[in-house]
């Protein structure tokens, strides 16, 4: 091989310099579409839903005129439907993190449990709707409820909070532990009094996160069989019923049929009348407020929560 | 004098009796916690068994009146009409066809955002794009298929102006774009845990920052790249409600991503829109659909797996 000459060389180093400026401008690019299509997104929803985005449209039910048509039980459905998800899964997950970082010994059922939670999140949400469909649904006889749509979701996010769970307590070093029980308190009081509390912001962000993620999931709820025109509210707890003076009981509401903001905003974009269009619009608005807010809150938190805390 | 001593141990005799009595209640108490934990961490365990129940269950009701040849052969779909034909690979090409447009897509920007952040950005950028893409990720599918029926195929029919109002084309490249962020999150962290000197050596021996990159970062990250396609993957395969809205739901047997088909996932959508009695062998159909499905994902899973043993390198 022949020596290059110091031309060569330069030109060689040049050219790889513009290579790497070359790749930086493609990876700059893609970053730029995937920043485009959210603005692209929110953007679009805004211009063409901006004309119904005003208060009737959140205390109207939905009507057959796109333009009465409102998202009240959308929006009530949905805030109601992520109480249940979150009483389910907040205090399922949490302890079943805490079990297997805390309690767990290192054996074949320890293995299998978490073997198991990483291949649940792979599973496609559908299939959770049709376990929901035949064991909740028809098994348990729950019905096309809000009950049965909470739980749902719930186990669709159960992985994700469990996993924030194990994180954060991971991130708590040994030595807090062996402080709370050299001084005499149970493994379940270390756990109460300071591995909970410690972990606490960590656990809260991965439970925002997964009920960003179940306010936007559509797929499991439609396969329950939710109907998709509901004009009217579930029972408040102790609301009168009818004539004779009898109220609804604390948890009728959980039994009632719904709907929730994804569904209803399916429902408007398989219309073929273009009006709909702009309600669906205007409800993918408020859906996407609804789930960047809480994305948001969670990202803010985890960055504070790196800020603050030095062990 | 006597009688004080031997009141006082007795007094000693009920502290200590109470404290093991206490002891004991706090055992019992911790093993009972430790119980409630343990059936918490088992309910994920239920899930996986009640799902395989429900799907193997009700596709036995389905396969005792459809035989699995005419369901792996048939070439036809309409399990609703009067002239039912189970053939699955209808449904199977459309989720194909439309996984494929979206991994044309997710898998080169996802590559070259996750090695543009770990190998070339700045700290600053990375602290920014991030969250951005968790951002995008966090996007509801709905909509997604509302921006795939009502932004990307208009633009797409001015490029191509014999493109149908529904196609698994724009469908597709939407899913694309979803996919991207967790391909690029989990490819990132791959790489960055390379650790440095091998960067280092390499740019020791005068290689540019691209050449390191994809000649020393991503074969030692390989192992992690793999896992972050077949999460790509199992993403594409499961996802539902772009197609359900941009793509159709019409089964068609097809290959080209021009034309508007039903995919596993839509299909079910549409059977559970509809108003089929329990039972019914066309309510059988949606769970024959969903444990192929699961199937799908079970296999690219178990490659993934394979994949990750095969090429793992330990540092």
């Amino acid at each position: 091989m022949q020596p290059m000459t110091t031309e060569q060389i330069r030109a060689l180093i040049a050219r790889g310099k513009l290579k790497d400026t070359l790749f930086q401008a493609i990876g700059i690019l893609c970053l730029g579409i995937g920043l485009l299509v959210i603005f692209l997104l929110v953007g679009d929803m805004l211009m063409r839903g901006m004309e119904r985005l005003n208060i009737e449209f959140f205390t109207e039910f939905a009507s057959r005129r796109a333009s009465q048509s409102g998202i009240l039980s959308a929006w009530v459905g949905t805030l109601l439907v992520m109480l249940v998800t979150a009483a389910a899964a907040v205090p399922l997950g949490v302890a079943a993190g805490i079990y297997l970082e805390e309690y767990a010994k290192r054996n074949w059922v320890t293995d299998i449990i978490e073997i198991n939670i990483t291949n649940l999140a792979a599973v496609p949400s559908i299939v959770y709707g049709l376990l929901a469909l035949g064991i909740f649904v028809y098994t348990f006889g729950f019905g096309q409820s809000i009950l049965s749509a909470g739980l749902t979701l719930a186990l669709l996010i159960l992985p994700i909070v469990i996993v924030a769970t194990r994180e954060a307590i991971r991130s708590i070093p040994a030595m807090i532990r062996e402080g709370s029980m050299a001084v005499g308190a149970t493994r379940w009081q270390t756990c109460r009094y300071h591995i909970i509390p410690y972990a606490m912001p960590g656990i809260l962000t991965g439970v925002i996160i997964g009920l960003a993620r179940a306010i936007g999931e559509t797929a499991p709820i439609i396969t329950i069989g939710a109907l998709t025109f509901i004009a009217f509210l579930p029972p408040a707890p102790f609301a009168p019923t009818g004539m004779d003076g009898a109220t609804a009981g604390m948890f009728d509401w959980v039994m009632s049929p719904f709907t929730v903001m994804p569904i209803q905003i399916f429902n408007w974009t398989s219309r073929p009348d273009p009006a709909f269009e702009v309600n669906a619009a205007a409800a993918g608005f408020v859906l996407m407020g609804m789930v960047l807010s809480m994305n948001a809150v969670a990202i803010w938190l985890r960055y504070r929560m790196r800020k603050n805390i030095k062990w | 004098m006597n009688h004080t001593m031997s009141a006082k141990s007795a007094s000693d005799l009920h502290q200590v009796s109470d404290r093991l009595a206490h002891n004991a209640l706090r055992n019992v108490n911790e093993r009972l916690i430790e119980l409630v934990l343990f059936a918490a961490a088992a309910v994920s365990v239920l899930t996986t068994v009640g799902i395989v129940y429900v799907l193997v269950s009700e596709s036995i009701h389905f396969f005792q009146n459809v035989s699995i040849v005419d369901f792996l052969t048939d070439n036809q779909w309409t399990p609703l009409f009067d002239d039912a034909h189970y053939g699955i690979m209808v449904l199977i090409s459309g989720t194909l066809v439309s996984s494929g447009v979206a991994l044309a897509v997710a898998i080169p920007m996802g590559t070259i955002i996750a090695i543009y952040l770990s190998e070339f950005a700045n700290p600053k950028v990375r602290e920014v794009a991030k969250p951005v893409l968790e951002l995008l990720g966090g996007i509801p599918t709905i909509v997604f298929g509302y921006f795939a029926l009502l932004i990307v195929t208009p633009l797409l029919q001015k490029i191509f102006p014999e493109l149908p109002g529904f196609s698994l084309l724009s469908a597709g490249l939407v899913m694309g774009i979803m996919i991207v962020p967790y391909i690029a999150s989990l490819s990132e962290d791959a790489m960055r845990a390379v650790p440095m000197s091998m960067r280092e050596g390499s740019y020791a021996m005068g290689a540019t920052k691209l050449y390191t990159a994809i000649h020393v970062v991503v074969p030692a990250a390989v192992s992690g790249l793999a896992a972050s396609y077949i999460l790509g993957i199992s993403r594409a395969v499961g996802e539902t409600m772009i197609l359900a809205v941009a793509a159709g739901m019409q089964p068609n047997l097809t290959w080209n991503p021009m034309e508007p088909a039903a995919t596993i996932t839509s299909y079910i959508v549409q059977v559970a829109l509809g108003d089929l009695p329990h039972g019914s062998i066309g309510y059988q159909t949606i769970f024959a659909a969903g444990l192929t499905l699961l199937l799908i994902t079970l296999v690219f899973n178990i490659i993934g797996q394979w994949l990750r043993r095969r090429y793992r390198e330990a540092y």
